[in-house]
């Protein structure tokens, strides 16, 4: 392995890693915002304890989210220079922009919400975890406009040997980053309505606090089945923005080879990458992927074997992803439809079977994020830069091999262990069930030293 | 060119800002063992900073991305040549997150002692790493045409260690005198007789570093040339003395403010000295990294000034006001009967 296949590996592992923990930031802040909502609203003691239980595993959660997402941060420069001199003048400002006006406020209206309690009124503290949650929510926006840049360049001319930005709104509403914003931030609700979901049914598994957790259970169906079904429409929507920019990776995702008027689905199918040709193509959708594509029947879909072979994606794990991240989006559904039909007969108890498959499905949507973006990043390959720059021109010159090896051990290790310990510490937390004393927050004990 | 000018002066206060205040979380961290002695004060101290800590080192994210933004290429040539040193400062500050944490979240001395650890650790290298990083861009980076000379090694020349001694002193007395503003009591006595101890200590390597930048650095040139930037190394050292004579008194609150003034003004001092570099060349200045030849497009940074000058100003109203809440000393009773405590 060179310096460029370990660089790549390690912005994978890294990437992948901090994209464990941000969806459940992304969903479970807006729930935890809700239930606190509720709290003030109705004086309902029990949406408080569902607050800070929920709130709990959301901050532990959180840690991990922030201190990978620091890498991020520094390894275009580490990683990546080359890419960095290169696009920096574009794609540095949403950085910046994120760490201005998203990361600020996240981080200081969070440690509003822990340590202030008792420091400000009931309904600044629901606010501040609002703003914890919209940040987190801006956060996405903007990162995900600097990926969709890359995904597809925008307001930018090449000029004195780089990308230079001439239309910042070009960047800033450039529509491909924008459908993958609103397509990720409904995935990562998905995440959190799930996790909650999950968590409820293994405590009613136990009979441990019916009322809190079924009523948790409602509140996690009902936004899942919302989240899931915007995450499905606007995947969709995403797909068609793919096939007009991006052909290569629309063919390799539906693995099409042969350039084809009124291309059919074939549910069952098997690509071969080696003959350039799919060995089984079985239970075909007439016209479905043409109508997917473009939204008629007969469209054309360029195939990969229009474009010479060192400008195509990987197409097994292109297409291997792309399949299961639907189907998991299909299945969410109608998991999401039967919590809500048990919730609303209130026969969700006595289904002993139905809440053990939700608690297995809590690692589900996070796998489907992870597939999506494996969708994304590798089938945008050989490009780092859609059409402008290959990934092998974007490592940095300066490193040595070594160095590489060195830090992709460390990475591996040190994300390793505190992978190993939130998850005992999630579980932990997340099985000790809700704190039924609340003294420290409604009547603070103030003795004096 | 104005917008460079401008950009060079934000990098600058960015800086400075990011130092002053993860500045008391690196220093009260690096002394956790000296002033935390038993598990409740550790407690205490970790809670000190708990609500501001992550706020402050967003600091440290906006002052990469604005140098991304606004000087892509010093950011990719500074963050690609001081690899190793860089990885090493991200795995301390990423232990340190998480250390805050999870400490308080199992009711174990053996997880407690390791979290210790990690928050010294977290602490004590990020302070050290910061000063031999600036030491050695005030003095240059070994790059010419054919790039990067240096090695991780090689950045820990005297020089480079002297900036790292400063910067770890710096940061602990100015996070002793914020312990010591932030609680009570003993613990708070302890914070102030530790701030008071390093004092001297930090004057005299001050003093050393001063003088060695003269040698080891071009800084000096650009007060040479206008004499009237001197007001600032001379605040600087104004306000060093001025740690020392509110903490005589027993002002403690006037010494943290004096040591938030001495770091915001040695880092200023360094920064003007740079002008207009980012980052010298030790080889050959033809190949330094200057605002103006590492810069972005006259439109991005319009742009970017635009964004800073109408959300920092946002930023910096909020934070004050979280630091408003939170102003009263933390104390042991408080801290144990909160579960949402750290
Ligand atoms: C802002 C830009 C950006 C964003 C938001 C992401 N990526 Fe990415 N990704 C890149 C920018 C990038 C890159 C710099 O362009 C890489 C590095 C090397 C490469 O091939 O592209 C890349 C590569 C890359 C690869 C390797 C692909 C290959 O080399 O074949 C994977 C698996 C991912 N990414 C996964 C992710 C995940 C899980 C993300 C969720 C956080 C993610 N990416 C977000
Ligand atoms: C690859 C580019 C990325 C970079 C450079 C990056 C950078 C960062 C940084 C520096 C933090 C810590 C903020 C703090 O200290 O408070 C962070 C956290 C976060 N990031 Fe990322 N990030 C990246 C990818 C993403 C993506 C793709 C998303 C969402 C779609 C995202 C969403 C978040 C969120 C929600 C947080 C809050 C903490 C948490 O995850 O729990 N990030 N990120
Ligand atoms: C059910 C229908 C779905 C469709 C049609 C769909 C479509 C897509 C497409 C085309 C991409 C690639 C975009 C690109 O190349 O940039 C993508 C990416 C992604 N998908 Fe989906 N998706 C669906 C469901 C889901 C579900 C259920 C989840 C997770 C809960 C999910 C999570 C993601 C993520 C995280 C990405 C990467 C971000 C992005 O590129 O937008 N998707 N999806």
């Amino acid at each position: 392995m060179d310096v460029l296949a370990l660089s790549r590996l390690q912005f994978a592992v890294t990437c992948m890693f901090h994209f464990i923990f941000v969806p459940l930031t992304l969903g479970l802040s807006i729930l935890t915002a809700f239930m606190e909502t509720r709290y003030v609203m109705t004086d309902d003691e029990t949406y408080l304890k569902m607050a800070k239980f929920w709130g709990k595993l959301f901050l532990i959660n959180f840690a991990l989210g922030v201190v990978t997402g620091i890498t991020m941060e520094f390894q275009f420069g580490m990683n990546w220079a080359e890419y960095s001199k290169y696009v920096g003048d574009i794609f540095g400002a949403p950085l910046a922009i994120e760490a201005t006006m998203a990361f600020f406020m996240e981080s200081v209206f969070i440690g509003l919400w822990i340590f202030g309690w008792n420091k400000v009124s009931k309904k600044v503290h629901a606010l501040s975890i609002w703003l914890a949650a919209i940040a987190t929510n801006l956060s996405a926006l903007w990162i995900l406009l600097a990926n969709g840049w890359m995904q597809h360049p925008t307001g930018y001319v090449l000029r004195n040997g780089r990308a230079e930005m001439t239309d910042f709104l070009a960047v800033a509403t450039n529509p491909y980053g924008l459908l993958k914003f609103g397509h990720q931030l409904m995935s990562g609700y998905t995440v959190g309505a799930f996790f909650v979901m999950g968590v409820s049914a293994w405590h009613l598994l136990r009979k441990n606090r019916p009322d809190f957790f079924k009523r948790s259970f409602r509140i996690g169906a009902v936004f899942g089945l919302v989240s899931v079904i915007l995450s499905a429409v606007l995947g969709d929507l995403h797909a068609v923005e793919v096939a007009k920019t991006q052909p290569t990776k629309f063919a390799a995702m539906e693995s099409i080879w042969d350039t084809k008027k009124g291309v059919g689905l074939n549910l069952l199918l098997i690509p071969d990458p080696v003959k350039e040709c799919n060995t089984v193509e079985q239970l075909c959708i007439p016209n479905a992927v043409s109508m997917l594509a473009f939204h008629t029947p007969d469209a054309e879909i360029k195939g990969l074997k229009e474009f010479p072979r060192e400008l195509r994606p990987p197409v097994l794990p292109t297409f291997l992803s792309f399949r299961a991240m639907v189907g998991l989006g299909t299945f969410f559904i109608l998991a999401a439809l039967l919590g809500i039909f048990f919730s609303l007969r209130g026969t969700l108890e006595t289904n002993r079977l139905f809440l053990w498959g939700m608690v297995l499905t809590i690692p589900l949507p996070y796998i489907a994020n992870q597939l999506g973006w494996v969708v994304a990043e590798v089938g945008r390959q050989p490009w780092l830069v859609y059409g402008i720059m290959k990934t092998s021109d974007g490592v940095s010159k300066s490193l040595e091999l070594g160095q590489v090896v060195f830090s992709l051990i460390g990475f591996t290790l040190l994300y390793g262990a505190l992978g190993v310990i939130d998850i005992y510490l999630l579980a932990k937390y997340a099985r000790k069930g809700p704190d039924d004393d609340l003294s420290a927050i409604i009547k603070p004990v103030r003795q004096e030293a | 060119m104005v917008f460079q000018v401008i950009w060079f002066i934000l990098w600058g206060v960015l800086w400075s800002v990011y130092f002053m205040l993860d500045g008391f979380v690196l220093g009260e961290g690096l002394l956790h063992y000296v002033l935390g002695k038993t598990d409740g004060e550790r407690r205490v101290l970790i809670n000190t900073i708990g609500p501001v800590w992550d706020g402050n080192e967003v600091w440290l994210l906006t002052a990469g991305g604005a140098t991304f933004a606004a000087f892509p290429t010093t950011y990719a040539l500074m963050f690609s040549y001081l690899y190793t040193a860089l990885l090493l400062l991200l795995f301390a500050l990423i232990i340190r997150g998480v250390s805050y944490e999870f400490r308080g979240k199992v009711e174990n001395e053996g997880w407690k002692k390791g979290w210790d650890a990690a928050i010294f650790v977290g602490n004590f290298v990020p302070a050290l790493l910061f000063g031999v990083a600036f030491g050695n861009i005030f003095a240059g980076l070994p790059m010419d045409a054919a790039g990067y000379h240096g090695s991780l090694l090689a950045l820990l020349n005297p020089y480079g260690l002297l900036t790292g001694v400063l910067f770890v002193l710096l940061f602990a007395v100015h996070g002793s005198l914020y312990a010591a503003v932030k609680t009570r009591g003993d613990l708070s006595a302890r914070a102030a007789g530790v701030a008071a101890k390093l004092w001297p200590v930090l004057l005299v390597v001050a003093v050393a570093f001063l003088a060695y930048t003269k040698f080891a650095t071009h800084l000096y040139d650009n007060y040479l040339s206008s004499p009237v930037l001197l007001i600032i190394p001379v605040l600087a050292v104004a306000a060093l003395l001025g740690i020392r004579l509110f903490a005589a008194r027993g002002e403690l609150l006037g010494a943290f403010a004096a040591s938030c003034l001495t770091i915001l003004l040695v880092v200023a001092t360094g920064v003007a000295g740079l002008f207009p570099n980012l980052i010298p060349s030790s080889l050959d200045p033809a190949y330094s990294l200057t605002i103006f030849n590492s810069s972005s497009s006259a439109y991005t940074l319009k742009i970017m000034t635009v964004v800073a000058f109408i959300f920092v100003p946002i930023v910096i109203a909020y934070k004050i006001w979280v630091y408003r809440v939170f102003r009263a000393p933390v104390t042991v009773e408080e801290v144990l009967g909160d579960r949402q405590a750290y």
